[in-house]
């Protein structure tokens, strides 16, 4: 299994909003997470990316403890994310949104920007080259050198998507992707995902659209009050009456 | 004339050096510092205590600059916890604690009464060969830290600083620790300041603690705005709109019959005040700051 989440359980003061919770994923899997507002959903996604301290329970991924790693050190194991609400560099163009994640820590160094300028220069061309690709992949190659900050929602979304590309993630982790996304745009993210899933990277969806995540994903898992109510084959959990019961037979 | 206007010019290049500084640190990373001056009396402390002991100039500059940038690092340390306004307050207060700590501890630095007879500028040279000794030696050393900051801008660690002064949430989610970028961005601009604290005590001759109270870093910010956030050429074009707000206001009192001495400074104060209340109405983006997406 690539992640591991094993009775992870996260409080708030008195409120348990994430309560012994154990699922895994495994590599290449395509997997949603559902639930109502509240049902701890992006709790649980805040906690695996490690924005969120837990109170009980162990996050591994690819075999290693990282329960008490800092955001940026899991990110440089793979386990990259996206922001429900777009978190572009605004100023930087939508090229430099790309160059600016790529791992450089030889060429980002101070006195490399002084001294080592052929170094850091040759190296800018092969992560441009990198970079024009998956611009072409996401659909963003005719925005490469606007503003990041004056995009359409939707562009930011494939934005983000493009920029933790340039980490190459075993795992992405998504926060409600399709939230605030006009139905055109909704239509390329997830032809976007599912090429990606094509490529062998595991995506994690989070989403409280049922319908929007129940064409896309193989394996769904339903959140109720901080608990895993149903995990399995979509359609087998959408039967689920707990399931129903919890969205009050509304969406389903 | 000629020599008043060369004063001023070198005055202009030392807050040029500043702004340069300050604009690494806010306008390419958005840290609010407002305690820029402590760096400029550190700088201005250290080069004097140590040409007073018998130190060549090149050295006491050197090593100016060197604990400029060395106090910064707890000040960098401070950045990596707390969020703008806070950042800003706590920057505000270091540079308080330092101009206090000067002002105190008299056996180094004899307090209030200030350091007088500090090793001049080029005393080999006289009248306005001196002059202009003094403020070509300013302008080689403030293009040569202007070059190198644009340098930096240029750099993948100057995409990174922007990078973190647009979101860092973003940058640690992309698997970048922005700590360390912030504590050498501090660093470089302290550096700047102490440098410019250097120069600025050698060219007066006679530094006293309240030379270097927090006006001193508004002036910069003042500059940095009216300039444009960001731009080097701004901080080089604000800084000269500040000093000639400040400097050619002296001569209004011709034009302005009627008002003392002491209002003068009161009026020159309001001037430029109204000077920045128009800019952010009217040209929020300073002289070549660039307009926000």
């Amino acid at each position: 299994m690539m992640l591991q989440v094993q009775q992870v359980s996260v409080d708030f003061d008195a409120f348990r909003a994430v309560n012994d919770v154990s699922l895994s994923v495994a590599a290449g899997e395509l997997l949603g997470i559902a639930g109502t507002n509240g049902a701890g959903k992006s709790t649980l996604f805040a906690a695996v990316a490690g924005q969120q301290a837990t109170c009980a329970g162990r996050i591994l991924f690819h075999g290693s403890d990282v329960t008490r790693q800092p955001v940026f050190a899991r990110a440089r194991l793979g386990l990259a994310r996206t922001f429900q609400t777009p978190r572009e560099f605004a100023r930087l163009t939508v090229l430099e949104n790309l160059l600016a994640a790529a791992p450089n820590r030889r060429h980002e160094s101070l006195l490399a920007s002084w001294l080592g300028r052929p170094g850091w220069q040759r190296h800018e061309q092969e992560l441009t080259a990198q970079a024009d690709e998956i611009l072409a992949f996401v659909r963003l190659t005719s925005v490469r050198d606007q503003l990041a900050g004056g995009l359409s929602g939707g562009q930011k979304k494939l934005l983000e998507l493009a920029r933790v590309l340039m980490l190459k993630p075993s795992l992405i982790m998504l926060d409600e992707p399709f939230a605030g996304v006009n139905p055109v745009l909704i239509g390329a993210i997830v032809e976007v995902l599912r090429d990606l899933h094509g490529r062998g990277i595991a995506l994690v969806v989070v989403e409280h659209h049922l319908q929007a995540l129940k064409s896309l994903v193989q394996r769904l898992v339903v959140m109720d009050q901080g608990r895993v109510l149903a995990d399995g084959d979509p359609h087998q959990v959408l039967a689920d009456r707990r399931v129903q019961a919890a969205y009050m037979g509304g969406v389903v | 004339m000629d020599a008043y206007l060369l004063a001023v010019a070198t005055v202009v290049l030392i807050y040029v050096l500043l702004a340069i500084g300050l604009n690494l640190q806010y306008g390419e990373t958005g840290l609010i510092n407002f305690g820029h001056v402590a760096f400029f009396a550190l700088g201005a402390y250290t080069s004097a205590l140590l040409a007073l002991r018998g130190w060549p100039l090149p050295l006491s500059f050197l090593a100016a600059a060197a604990v400029a940038a060395l106090a910064a690092v707890p000040l960098g340390l401070a950045a990596l916890r707390l969020s703008e306004d806070y950042l800003a307050i706590v920057t505000l207060g270091f540079s308080e604690t330092v101009r206090l700590l000067i002002q105190q501890e008299e056996w180094l630095t004899r307090g209030v009464q200030g350091l007088p007879g500090i090793p001049g500028l080029y005393t080999g040279l006289s009248g306005s060969a001196r002059a202009w000794a003094i403020f070509l030696t300013l302008l080689a050393l403030t293009a040569a830290a202007a070059l190198a900051v644009s340098l930096l801008q240029r750099s993948p660690f100057g995409r990174m600083l922007r990078a973190i002064r647009d979101n860092e949430a973003a940058v640690l989610a992309l698997g970048k620790d922005p700590a360390g970028f912030k504590i050498r961005v501090f660093m470089v601009g302290a550096a700047l300041a102490g440098l410019a604290g250097a120069f600025y005590a050698h060219f007066i001759t006679f530094i006293t603690p309240e030379q270097f109270i927090p006006l001193v870093t508004f002036y910069v910010w003042m500059s940095i705005i009216l300039g444009g956030i960001g731009s080097l050429r701004g901080a080089l074009v604000g800084t000269a709109l500040l000093v000639f707000f400040l400097e050619g206001s002296r001569f209004l009192r011709d034009l302005l019959p009627g008002i003392a001495e002491v209002q003068m400074a009161n009026v020159r104060l309001a001037l430029i005040g109204l000077a920045l209340v128009l800019f952010v109405l009217y040209r929020p983006q300073g002289m070549f700051g660039k307009r926000l997406p």
